[in-house]
């Protein structure tokens, strides 16, 4: 019995880590290569002596694909191709090609150099496994190998992600990785066509959550900014380079040319500059305003958003900085909310999710007194905003995604055990699809029933239309032909043609019965009763009387002969086609009943 | 005994005319009748190869065929037709045939048997297809023709099984546009069997190609055009069809369900999965919301479209669509916009969001939620929010309709309209804009509301602005709050945008008149007066106090304890701007100024009737006395003309009308001083000089005329007979000027010619009319007219002078409603005098900003001059995107106009002014002859010419020369 396998190693019951292995049609396939944020010992990185204990990874993968270029989703890649060992493709697009190594690097310099751990994956490391990468395009169908092939779909989320399908014969899986379903500034909504997979593995971050209108988040984000410039405020942003960091630049930008003010806007160098470098090239993958209006002027060409510099800090007047990193543990942003917290005329507005501990928490948690290193503290005068922008589909995108798909069962991954329990029974009860949520190390063995293609000839295809008349997609129709399994392909051609290519004489299967009726009359007369019998039953049958004394039903020949011993009864030799068989047996059991009394012959 | 002699003569020399028209046109006939097809014949037969008769034919079609030879033609076709073995020519044939049978004037029947007679030999599909496109083109041709239609329809039939999609959709094609009607029709026509047309095409509905079930669709769609009366069985079929692979399908059937629903709305369907039954429009109205979450935008934008037209929707479906059912964690969430009411209605102002402010409330019961609801939830949210700002428009379109028809909506509506100011498509922007402005009778904004609003105003995009300044003039605003914000920010946009001036004016003009009592207690803050104090007098010329001052005099208005709080000088600057800005200041019945209140009453009605007594007696006294001496009527006139200028000045309503009299007796008055000319008494040769007088009346008789004609709107037939008239004895005047004051006969010889050729002209066009120009100039021209065709010019000249000295004063008919077009330019204004530099030979962009009034098609006739001082003149068009219509009747124009010039020594000012072009083409009624073709357009007809409408502007720049 064929059947498609998926082991999570990651992201099983769990936002992190994600790392798919999925066995479809013969062939393995490894979806995102992860690490966990919360751990720094081995659980950060997947287990991958699950996959084999001994023996190479190449040998047992077929390929590996990174949707997008989150740590979360990619940042164990160095260490299992180059640590573990594994030589076969990656496959990702071309922007998540293009940022994933800085990432990388950025990752390495901070686990290396700050932390001073050991025994990490290098540089030459990192540059040696993008070396492995192939690049796809979206909506390129790419032939793994003869039977594998893979399909990028637009998912939002962040620059370059992707859904991937992968596809076997006639059996398909389709992984979402993360995506968004409401378009924002920057990029446009996650998008599938009516594939049909038979396993749709979704995300399901936000399973329990409907969300607002992403208008009214972006408004108020705005008119806090603008209100806070106006009193001549300063606003401290702290973000995360990539992401959500250029989806606020855009959104600043714009009201800021809309509105025409004046008041400039800074960006934290470094790691950002060069990310904003890449989002400028790859317009294809952003939303349909920025592609559309790129002609005229690039929108990642920011006219009012310039590199911050360190002395700008305590210049007087309003500004916005964006500054790195989000949670205002460390670096820049922190410093520069140490210069500002005093003032009551400034505001902090705080993107995204704070991790507990760290002063975004604090202050978000209403802390107004915060103990900085060195025992000084740090009273917070300026005002706390918190404005969530999340990139995620909610409970309402993740259906939608299902509906418009239409997969045959679905696999949530990379959520909370618990809100998957929700989504599921509602996918289960909405769309009548089995569903199932595996833990990290458990396996969904789905047991498929793949359809075997059969090519027809166009001659058979096109005599048996023309029987039908009127056309029926969803109707199954009999039909006539000969199967011909020949190096393992199927081909279903007319027997004519069947006989021809196997080089076989055609024989005739002919069945003959007599009946005997008792008739005292001659073989003509017997055979004219028997003929004005039929004929009078037989409405829609072309009945005929051959001068030669027999009568033919269609095709089927009956002959009535003198019985050699008893003259008073006649026997009627009955004899037809194999292919008429249906015909003949119930011409047979027609006159094994009789004949009627004969109105003439018997008076 | 010699007049009837006379009239003998006359008449055979018509007769002698109508022959010589007659032989033209019949060796015109046989000229080109044979010609055509027999060339073609040859052509075709001296083909060797397909492709070369493809060539032929390909040529043969760039010309048109007259209807005569159309027959001809197709016979030669389709002789090729039988002998061709190429199926690309029989392609082409088979597509002329198509073309040819549409040819105005050609019944195509005959054809119609051959055609039917080829197509059944056919085997190439895509002949058979091309065929069955001509089958439909006769089809059409021919309504009336039941039998044919029945004919055509059982082909259609018949090929329906064909193998290829394209045969089947050109048969659905056909069935949609010719299938029967009415069944009782169908019964008369025997022989044919009935067929139910909707059944065969719905059967198509599932056909194994998206291609023709799209088609099948269309085809039911075009019966419902037709005024078929679709089954109600069909919703069904549609419905199954929204679930369908190919977007041009669901597309399609879209549509369909929409248009069932509008013939069916109350008819009862079941819902599945339930026992519960609804209305069909609501379900329908269910299903075309769900597919404003279809996967294919095109899809989405027809969906969205398609809501907006579904009035009939139960008001419980329709308000489901604004509502998204929020939860965080399964529990019950409030919308952003829902907080913000609250906040609104607890008395408190927004204090900034607290961390957790949006927390979850309750908990969710897991069973009741409902992920993708089969109902209208949430539709327009999600089509608000769409990726493609086509969706977004076609939704903002579709709540501005449903909000029209329903208040409660509305008011729902308004928290979504309102974020949609914040669009990233200016488009959108201003669509919502627009669309809030629509439905602002059926709402009130709330304080929070109006300040995201307000907050619009910063934009610097003008056409923005300028929509929210028309959106804020029609709101409603419930507190004094939202007024005092409302002004603030104004100010601030005045501030920021100076041009916006007149503008932000208008709309403090409307927000002060509708809401008296909230700017009363705002007054004293406003005008900074102070109990006990005298404060300082404010800046008469600062816009910003003037716009102040606009928004209390129009709430004073309505609000009399409101002037008791003015200060003096308040009053002061009330006389001034009433006088300056008569159109932003109303009359106020101030205490202790008796003038106003007399002079100017608010009720205007009983004071327009006298003075349209007085337009209608002073234009009556004018006709009624034609047949004083000259010098009465010249007084008459000259007096009359100048009470019509006044009144016309002082009754704006009445401008137009007496401006346009005005113009009619001024061209009258300058007719008769043309002809007292003491040049018609003295030999011709002494009075070269006083002829010029004449001339010069001629020519600006000619002028007036054009302006009557073009310059005004709701001019009818009825008064274009009367100018075009005017303009005739113009043309005899110019005529007999020329006469008297040239010698030498030859150049008089066209002359004449021309004008009987323009009489000629006048008689085909204004034939109908004919019968009120009794006893008038033409008329009496008409009756000349054989003789005049006959005699030198000399003689004609003589007639044309007694005739015209002869010839009565037409009554002009006054139109209902006329106007007059006008233009102002507010932009530039002209007072600068710092120059605009440029280096010569570069261009220099001029802003130009102008309010057009009664224009009509503007984008097609208003040009912009530009007059340098060498006297070189610039025309430029304006791009049809320049104009924007604000409101009827009015039009705005905002341009850029490039100047250039060599180098100037100094500065120097052109002018720049608008002008209506006009092309006298357009008024005159098509005759069917001119139509046909069949005369060439002769001189007359299409004069062209531009009529100056604006007061110039002078602009002082200065191009100077270019650095090395």
């Amino acid at each position: 019995m064929p059947e498609i396998r998926v082991t999570p190693l990651g992201a099983g019951q769990d936002v992190g880590r994600s790392c798919i292995l999925v066995s479809i049609g013969g062939k393995n396939v490894m979806l995102d290569c992860g690490m966990h944020m919360g751990f720094n010992d081995d659980r950060r990185f997947p287990d991958f002596s699950y996959i084999t204990r001994n023996g190479r990874l190449t040998d047992f993968l077929d390929c590996v694909i990174i949707s997008h270029f989150h740590l979360d989703h990619c940042g164990a890649l160095p260490y299992f191709s180059e640590m573990v060992g594994y030589d076969g493709p990656i496959y990702m697009t071309h922007p998540t090609q293009a940022i994933c190594p800085i990432l990388l690097e950025d990752y390495r310099k901070i686990a290396v150099d700050k932390k001073g751990e050991a025994n990490f994956f290098t540089s030459q490391m990192i540059k040696d496994c993008m070396k492995k990468v192939v690049a796809v395009h979206l909506h390129q169908t790419v032939q793994v190998d003869e039977e594998l092939q893979i399909k990028a779909y637009y998912a939002g989320h962040v620059l370059g992600a992707a859904m991937f399908q992968i596809k076997v014969g006639s059996e398909s899986v389709v992984y979402t990785g993360d995506y968004n379903m409401t378009p924002d500034r920057h990029l446009g909504a996650a998008w599938i066509d009516k594939c049909r997979p038979t396993l749709l593995i979704t995300e399901s971050t936000y399973a329990t959550t409907i969300r607002d209108s992403k208008r009214c988040r972006e408004r108020d984000f705005l008119k806090k900014v603008h209100e806070t410039v106006e009193r001549g405020g300063k606003v401290l942003i702290p973000v995360f380079a990539l992401g959500r960091a250029q989806e606020l630049c855009i959104l600043l930008e714009t009201f800021w040319e809309r509105m025409n003010l004046k008041a400039p806007i800074y960006f934290s160098t470094g790691l950002t500059e060069k990310a904003n470098h890449y989002y400028k090239l790859f317009i294809t993958w952003t939303n349909q305003k920025i592609r559309k209006t790129f002609v005229q002027r690039n929108m990642f060409e920011f006219k009012h958003i310039k590199a911050f510099d360190r002395a700008f800090a305590d210049n007087p007047g309003p500004m916005v900085v964006f500054a790195t990193p989000g949670m205002l543990h460390a670096g820049q942003s922190l410093q520069i909310f140490r210069k500002w917290a005093g003032n009551e005329k400034n505001m902090v507005i705080m993107p995204g999710y704070c991790v507990q501990g760290t002063v975004g928490h604090k202050i978000l948690s209403g802390q107004r007194k915060l103990e900085m290193e060195g025992r000084q503290v740090l009273e917070v005068r300026m005002q706390v905003e918190y404005m969530s922008f999340s990139a995620h589909a909610d409970a309402k995108g993740i259906m939608q995604l299902v509906g418009q798909a239409e997969p045959e069962s679905v696999l949530l991954v990379h959520g909370e055990a618990k809100k998957m329990e929700f989504l599921k029974q509602k996918i289960e009860q909405e769309f009548r699809v089995s569903c199932y949520m595996p833990a990290n190390g458990e396996t969904v063995t789905l047991p498929t029933s793949p359809s075997i293609p059969v090519g027809i000839s166009l001659g058979l295809l096109k005599r048996e239309m023309a029987q039908g008349l009127l056309p029926d997609a969803k109707k199954p129709r009999l039909l006539h032909g000969t199967l011909i399994m020949k190096d393992s392909n199927f081909r279903l051609v007319s027997s004519e043609q069947a006989l021809k290519e196997l080089g076989l004489a055609e024989h005739q299967l002919r069945f003959t019965c007599r009946v005997h009726l008792h008739d005292t009359r001659k073989e003509q007369e017997t055979a004219v009763r028997v003929y004005s019998h039929l004929k009078g039953l037989l409405k829609d049958h072309c009945v005929q009387h051959l001068p030669d004394g027999s009568v033919t039903v269609e095709s089927i020949l009956i002959q009535a002969a003198a019985h050699s011993e008893d003259p008073g009864t006649k026997v009627l030799l009955v004899s037809w086609t194999y292919q008429d068989e249906e015909l003949g047996s119930y011409l047979t059991s027609l006159l094994k009943k009789g004949l009627p009394p004969a109105p003439s012959g018997g008076s | 005994m010699a007049a009837h002699l006379k009239k003998r003569v006359y008449e055979e020399f018509t007769k002698v005319v109508q022959q010589q028209q007659e032989e033209i046109a019949t060796k015109k006939l046989r000229l080109t009748k044979p010609s055509k097809s027999a060339a073609l014949h040859i052509d075709l037969c001296k083909a060797t190869s397909p492709a070369d008769a493809l060539q032929y034919l390909l040529q043969f079609a760039r010309k048109p065929v007259e209807a005569e030879s159309v027959e001809g033609v197709v016979r030669i076709l389709l002789e090729h037709y039988y002998k061709e073995n190429d199926p690309s020519v029989r392609l082409k044939i088979a597509s002329l045939l198509g073309l040819l049978s549409k040819t105005a004037g050609f019944s195509p029947d005959c054809i119609m048997d051959d055609a039917i007679n080829i197509l059944q030999n056919e085997k190439s599909h895509q002949v058979l297809a091309q065929l069955l496109d001509t089958l439909l083109a006769i089809g059409t041709k021919l309504p009336e023709n039941q039998s044919i239609q029945m004919r055509l329809v059982d082909v259609a039939c018949k090929h329906l099984t064909d193998t290829s999609h394209g045969v089947r959709n050109k048969c659905l094609q056909l069935l949609g546009n010719l299938g029967s009607l009415e069944k009782s029709v169908t019964k008369d026509t025997e022989g044919l069997a009935v067929r139910d047309v909707q059944k065969i095409i719905g059967d198509y509905f599932s056909d194994q190609d998206p291609r023709v079930r799209t088609a099948a669709i269309k085809a039911m769609l075009q019966l419902h055009e037709r005024g078929l009366k679709l089954h109600q069985t069909i919703y069904n079929q549609a419905c199954k069809l929204l679930s369908d692979d190919y977007e041009q399908v669901r597309s399609a059937a879209v549509q369909l369900i929409w248009v069932v629903s509008q013939l069916y709305p109350e008819s009862i369907v079941p819902i599945p999965s339930s026992n519960e039954e609804i209305r069909l429009v609501d379900d329908a109205f269910g299903k075309i919301c769900h597919m404003v979450s279809d996967g294919s935008w095109v899809v989405r934008v027809q969906a969205a479209k398609l809501l907006g037209s579904m009035e009939q929707v139960s008001s419980h479906f329709l308000e489901q669509t604004l509502d998204k059912k929020l939860m965080s964690d399964l529990r019950r969430k409030r919308t952003a916009h829902e907080r913000a009411k609250e906040l609104y209605s607890s008395g408190e102002f927004s204090s900034g969001r607290k961390w957790g402010d949006d927390a979850p409330k309750e908990e969710i019961d897991t069973g009741a939620v409902n992920l993708i609801e089969s109902g209208a939830c949430g539709a327009f949210v999600h089509g608000l929010e769409d990726e493609m700002y086509e969706v977004r428009i076609a939704a903002v379109e579709a709540l501005c309709m449903l909000a029209q028809s329903s208040p409660s909506f509305a008011e729902k509506c308004l928290d979504f309209l309102v974020d949609m100011f914040n669009d990233e498509i200016e488009e959108v922007r201003l669509q919502s804009i627009h669309t809030m402005r629509k439905i602002s009778n059926n709402i009130t904004l709330r304080e929070d509301q109006l300040d995201t609003v307000l907050a619009v105003l910063e934009d610097s995009s003008r056409d923005i602005r300028e929509a929210l300044h028309e959106l804020l003039c029609c709101t409603n605003v419930s507190t004094k709050e939202g007024i005092h914000l409302a002004l603030v920010e104004l100010l601030k946009n005045l501030t920021k945008y100076p041009t916006d001036r007149d503008s932000i004016w208008k709309c403090l003009k409307f927000l002060g008149s509708r809401h008296p009592t909230l700017v009363l207690p705002l007054v004293p803050e406003l005008l900074s007066t102070h109990p006990y104090f005298d404060t300082a007098e404010p800046d008469m010329d600062d816009p910003a106090y003037i716009a102040v001052l606009v928004l209390i005099f129009n709430a004073a208005k309505t609000c009399p304890t409101m002037p008791a709080l003015f200060s003096d000088h308040t009053f002061r600057h009330y006389a001034y701007l009433r006088d300056s800005l008569s159109h932003l200041v109303p009359a106020l019945r101030l205490p202790g100024r008796k003038l106003v209140s007399s002079a100017v009453s608010p009720n205007i009605m009983p004071h327009e009737d006298p003075s349209h007594q007085f337009l209608q007696q002073s234009l009556e006294r004018v006709y009624s006395l034609q047949h004083l001496d000259p010098q009465g009527t010249q007084e008459l006139l000259e007096f009359t003309i100048r009470d019509l200028q006044r009144l016309g000045e002082l009754q704006s309503e009445l401008a137009g009308v007496a401006d346009f009299s005005a113009t009619y007796l001024r061209c009258q008055l300058l007719l008769i001083k043309a002809l007292q000319e003491k040049l018609w008494n003295v030999a011709a040769p002494l009075y070269v000089k006083q002829s010029d007088l004449a001339s010069a009346a001629a020519k600006q008789i000619m002028e007036e005329t054009y302006k009557m004609e073009f310059m005004y709107s709701g001019v009818e037939n009825k008064q274009v007979v009367i100018i075009h008239h005017m303009r005739l004895q113009a043309k005899a005047l110019q005529l007999i000027v020329t006469a008297r004051t040239t010698r030498g006969v030859d150049p008089l010889f066209g002359m004449c010619e021309k004008f009987l050729q323009e009489v000629d002209f006048f008689q085909r066009c204004f034939i109908a009319d004919l019968p009120h120009l009794q006893d008038s100039f033409v008329d009496k021209l008409l009756d000349l007219m054989p003789r005049l065709m006959t005699s030198k010019p000399a003689e004609v000249v003589k007639i044309l002078q007694t005739m015209l000295r002869q010839s009565t004063f037409l009554h002009l008919p006054l139109p209902e409603q006329i106007h007059k077009a006008s233009a102002t330019i507010i932009e530039p204004a002209g007072e600068s005098d710092n120059p605009l530099r440029f280096t010569s030979g570069l261009v220099v962009a001029l802003d130009v900003d102008a309010t057009l009034e009664h224009v009509q098609d503007p984008q097609n006739t208003v040009k912009v001059q530009v007059l340098y001082p060498d006297g070189q003149a610039q025309m430029i068009h304006p791009k049809p995107a320049d104009f924007r219509n604000p409101g009827p009747g009015r039009h705005r124009l905002i341009t850029q106009v490039y100047l250039s010039h060599s180098a100037w020594t100094e500065p120097c000012q052109v002018e720049v002014r608008l002008l209506l072009a006009y092309n006298s083409n357009s008024r005159i009624p098509k005759s069917p002859w001119i139509e046909a073709g069949e005369i060439p357009s002769q001189v007359e007809t299409s004069i062209e010419g531009t009529i100056p409408f604006s007061k110039s502007v002078k602009v002082y720049i200065m191009p100077k020369p270019a650095r090395r």
